[in-house]
């Protein structure tokens, strides 16, 4: 570690606070969204992904599960559900709709 | 030795301090008076509107803005320095913590005085004792000449990579800050080439990125803080390394540690500070009639020169030592420090604790602490000058 715990690019190759996150998480309704990344520009944490204007799902590395995505969510396509919730790769809610890049 | 010799000035310790500031040239002084350090940054305020030093002052509204802007300042690649006394200092020092955890390196004059209640506005050694834990370095200067030596060898123990600390440099409040004596400036140039160009690794304006102040979970806090504990050891060395090149370039010595005719010295006091000079007078006095006794006063205080503690006092066999503060409730800092240090020595340690609130420490006093170290030992602390009865301060 560097002396009084100064980082610099690269010092920290994955940060995970997923782990803070205590019982929900958030799920989209792919058929609602629109991708206007309201959700983006409030995550705290870069937890929701894009690519160019296209909303890419929630990285469940970095996600702390505040909510803040569901509350700015102009069409309601975002919400909270349980960590058990069966969700497709992204936090799709299935049969929603697929991702644009198709990856999780 | 190459001996600089040069006129004295009469200056007291707070304009000697300034002078040292003018001749180093901080970037950026953010600052807030308080007695007795206003006269520091008077003086020096007065210099920098005269167009003899380059440095950006910063008026803050208090000192823990003072100290937070420092660390700003001193982080993103300016030579900082500040300067406080008493509550000021007590208003600083969560901000002196943050500073050497974040490795700042900050130079802070320090006027010493007592904590209020009750106000009082002059000397003693309350005000550097609550940051004695903050990791920062701490050295005091026995009078006027030392206050501008130590001001001068600051930003090289500060600024050294093995260091990156605040280093604070005490001078008893009034004793020292207010007193007029003869000082010795060095030449401007020879001071800059001294202290030489401020360094910091991936200083925020620097072009890189970096990022300070970052969280630290479980898994990280414990050896970042030990890491503070190691930069702080290491400063001991850093320190003696400075004060030799100090004394090879201007062949003034100011050891961490003084010890004054110790030599043979079967009774010693360890003090820190401008009562040194009150000691020393009794020291001559005793030695005339006969007696072996010596003095040890400590510059560097953090971090502590245990080694060169033991080592100093290791023909004592009774050694007094003078606390200018309290710990209520248990034994004063330097003792307990002290005893630390003499662990498994032959050499025992009485506790006095004297000149609280600027109350003058007499000759009869230290007198009578030589004379009771002759006695068996007492398990207490004494008090010097307390309720008159060494014949100095108002009952």
């Amino acid at each position: 570690m560097r002396a009084g715990g100064t980082v610099l690019p690269g010092d920290v190759a994955r940060p995970r606070t997923g782990g803070w996150r205590t019982g929900t998480r958030p799920a989209v309704d792919l058929s609602r969204c629109v991708d206007c990344l309201v959700c983006w520009i409030h995550c705290p944490d870069t937890a929701v992904r894009q690519r160019g204007a296209v909303f890419q799902g929630f990285d469940f590395d970095l996600c702390k599960g505040c909510a803040i995505c569901a509350e700015v969510c102009p069409t309601g396509a975002i919400r909270m559900v349980s960590e058990e919730t069966p969700l497709d790769p992204g936090g799709v809610l299935p049969g929603t709709g697929v991702l644009a890049d198709g990856q999780g | 030795m190459a001996k600089v010799e040069l006129a004295l000035q009469v200056l007291t310790g707070a304009e000697a301090t300034a002078h040292a500031m003018r001749q180093i040239q901080p970037d950026v002084v953010p600052v807030y008076p308080i007695t007795p350090q206003t006269p520091i940054i008077q003086t020096f305020s007065r210099f920098v509107a005269d167009g003899k030093a380059d440095t950006v002052i910063v008026q803050v509204e208090s000192e823990h803005s003072a100290m937070s802007a420092a660390v700003g300042s001193a982080l993103a690649g300016a030579r900082t320095m500040t300067a406080t006394a008493s509550q000021g200092l007590a208003l600083m020092v969560e901000v002196i913590y943050i500073a050497a955890g974040l490795r700042a390196p900050i130079v802070i004059a320090v006027g010493n005085r007592a904590l209020s209640a009750p106000i009082n506005i002059h000397g003693d050694h309350s005000d550097g004792m609550l940051a004695r834990d903050s990791g920062a370095v701490q050295i005091y200067a026995q009078d006027a000449q030392e206050a501008y030596d130590l001001m001068v060898m600051a930003p090289r123990i500060a600024e050294h990579p093995d260091v990156m600390l605040p280093v604070m440099v005490g001078q008893d409040g009034f004793q020292v800050t207010h007193s007029a004596e003869g000082v010795a400036l060095l030449p401007d140039p020879d001071v800059r080439d001294f202290v030489g160009p401020y360094e910091i690794p991936n200083p925020l304006l620097g072009g890189g990125a970096s990022s300070h102040g970052t969280f630290a979970m479980p898994d990280s806090y414990f050896e970042l803080r030990h890491q503070l504990v190691q930069a702080t050891e290491a400063a001991e060395a850093v320190y003696a390394e400075v004060a030799q090149d100090y004394r090879r370039r201007f062949g003034r010595d100011l050891p961490q540690i003084d010890a004054y005719r110790m030599e043979d010295a079967e009774r010693a006091i360890l003090l820190i500070g401008s009562a040194a000079g009150t000691a020393k007078e009794v020291v001559d006095d005793l030695r005339a009639e006969g007696e072996r006794v010596g003095l040890v006063a400590l510059r560097l205080y953090r971090p502590f020169p245990h080694a060169a503690l033991r080592a100093a006092l290791a023909g004592a066999r009774r050694v007094a030592v003078l606390d200018r503060a309290v710990s209520p409730g248990a034994y004063p800092p330097l003792y307990s420090d002290a005893l630390g240090a003499l662990q498994g020595s032959a050499t025992t340690l009485q506790s006095y604790v004297y000149g609280l609130g600027g109350r003058d420490l007499s000759q009869r006093a230290v007198r009578r602490a030589f004379a009771e170290l002759a006695l068996p030992a007492a398990d207490r602390i004494g008090y010097l000058g307390l309720g008159g009865e060494d014949g100095d301060g108002e009952p």
